[in-house]
């Protein structure tokens, strides 16, 4: 049974709240790290501006599953030199997307600090990464991808599909 | 046969011409170019998609922006990149084209971008390299002959897009040397498949080709009437080095018929814009006053054209 990825976003705010510098800037992973970047920024205290980052280009999956059909933009409108950031990501995976995320933010220049927040934490991390804040931890079969969809009303919904193709190749392998 | 541009799954794995190429891939290549284009806002310009991969600049023809946006293209996208000036190599020691491709792929090359005088140059090269196995090579076509040249016609539909976002209602006219352009001869193509309604080629009958209406395109040769009511008006390089014999009179009488000066631009749209894939002779086809107008998109084309190569690359390296 998956939770309600509502009441885990209301979860997660409630341990940013009180840890989240009040300038820090929210960086969403595309597509639901965006939505829950744009959710967060309203509900943690402080004056939080947003930007997107599609890590299409980053990963390093690129051998293997080429590019995909759809690469958002990156929109940081605001100095990422030392800024606090807060990366926020659907599902905290393998860490390669985090990684791929760290990575760009650096081409934009050297962020004072960066902080990770997720709103699941699915385990099976193949890298030194870890989340800041997470909403909730979850065990989920490794062939299943977890995947954040948004209804017309702005409803997130958590659901699984699968089995994933690869691995890798997945929206889901933060 | 096979469209020899695409895979067995309909991926792209060479870029030869806009021929033939499906609308979606089209699209698709214009949609990826997109997030591209702000990379160069950045203070890193660069993205690791490319990185360890060796892209060969094999140029038999010469090229100062082309050769320059796809170096520029592949750089940005970390690859590492060759540029073969082939007039000064092993050509005019007698070695032949495929021989020369044969021996850089020993050196491990990924990807060919070819410029070569002769049509199907391009072609010869990818067949070649499907024929021995070598499908993880690929090529990609920046100019052949009077054939092809489908990343300028890939910047030319990116830049309309980007103006007139829609290409279902517009009107397109295509002015000046069309018989040499395939620069006109790819825009052409990419337009008619991803549906524009008018497509007008505009010039002196000596500069037509004669099969253009084949191609579904108007044919004008008075200026004032062919660039009436556009949403789009192209114009082309006038090249001298590929005339033989009498075309024209003079450079003087063309312009004073065909060159795009504020006068014969009022004919057209008050919003249309003027495009030029460059080098401008500027008093043959293109009034200073205009190329040097907020009606002319010449410069954004250029940028454009390095978003656009990047996407090329990276699809076809991805595939």
């Amino acid at each position: 049974m998956l939770p309600d990825a509502e009441q885990t976003l209301n979860l997660l705010a409630d341990r940013m709240r009180g840890a989240v510098a009040f300038d820090a800037l929210f960086v969403g992973i595309h597509s639901g790290g965006a939505w829950l970047a744009d959710r967060l920024a309203k509900l943690i205290p402080g004056d939080h501006p947003v930007g997107y980052i599609d890590v299409s280009f980053y990963r390093d999956d690129f051998r293997r599953t080429g590019l995909k059909p759809e690469v958002k933009r990156t929109e940081l409108p605001f100095e990422v030199e030392g800024a606090t950031i807060v990366l926020v990501d659907d599902v905290l995976n393998t860490g390669r997307s985090a990684r791929a995320a760290i990575n760009e933010l650096f081409d934009y220049g050297r962020p004072g600090r960066i902080e990770l927040a997720v709103l699941v934490d699915r385990g099976g991390r193949e890298l030194p990464i870890e989340a800041t804040y997470s909403g909730a931890r979850l065990a989920v079969a490794r062939d299943l991808s977890l995947v954040l969809s948004r209804g017309a009303d702005g409803t997130l919904v958590l659901a699984t599909e699968g089995p994933a193709r690869d691995d890798m190749a997945g929206g889901s392998d933060a | 046969m096979r469209n020899p541009q695409l895979d067995a799954h309909g991926e792209l794995t060479h870029l030869l011409t806009l021929e033939g190429l499906p609308a979606d891939v089209i699209v698709r290549i214009l949609d990826t170019a997109v997030p591209f284009t702000s990379i160069a806002e950045r203070d890193v310009k660069k993205v690791p998609l490319l990185r360890g991969k060796a892209v060969f600049n094999l140029f038999f023809e010469n090229s100062t922006r082309t050769r320059t946006t796809f170096e520029i293209a592949a750089k940005r996208l970390s690859a590492d990149v060759i540029n073969l000036n082939i007039g000064a190599s092993s050509t005019t020691k007698g070695e032949t084209l495929l021989d020369t491709v044969d021996n850089l792929c020993a050196m491990n090359a990924d990807m060919f971008v070819v410029r070569h005088a002769q049509s199907g140059a391009p072609h010869l090269i990818a067949a070649h390299l499907n024929r021995t196995g070598r499908t993880h090579v690929h090529v990609v076509n920046a100019g052949d002959g009077r054939h092809a040249h489908p990343t300028q016609g890939l910047l030319d539909l990116f830049t309309i897009r980007h103006y007139k976002r829609d290409f279902r209602n517009l009107t397109v006219a295509i002015v000046g040397d069309v018989l040499h352009s395939r620069v006109a001869r790819s825009l052409i193509h990419g337009l008619t498949t991803l549906g524009t309604p008018e497509v007008r080629a505009v010039g002196p009958q000596t500069l037509l080709p004669t099969a253009l209406s084949a191609l579904g395109v108007r044919v004008c040769n008075d200026m004032r009437e062919g660039i009436k009511d556009c949403d789009v008006v192209v114009m082309l390089r006038l090249q001298n080095e590929r005339m033989h014999g009498a075309l024209l009179p003079s450079a003087g009488e063309f312009f004073k018929h065909y060159g795009l000066t504020p006068e014969k631009l009022a004919y057209a749209k008050p919003d249309a814009i003027v495009m030029h894939p460059g080098p401008m002779n500027r008093g043959v086809e293109i009034d200073s006053a205009v190329a040097d107008s907020d009606r002319a998109v010449i410069l954004p084309q250029v940028t454009f054209g390095i978003a656009v190569r990047m996407a090329v690359l990276s699809m076809l390296a991805g595939n």
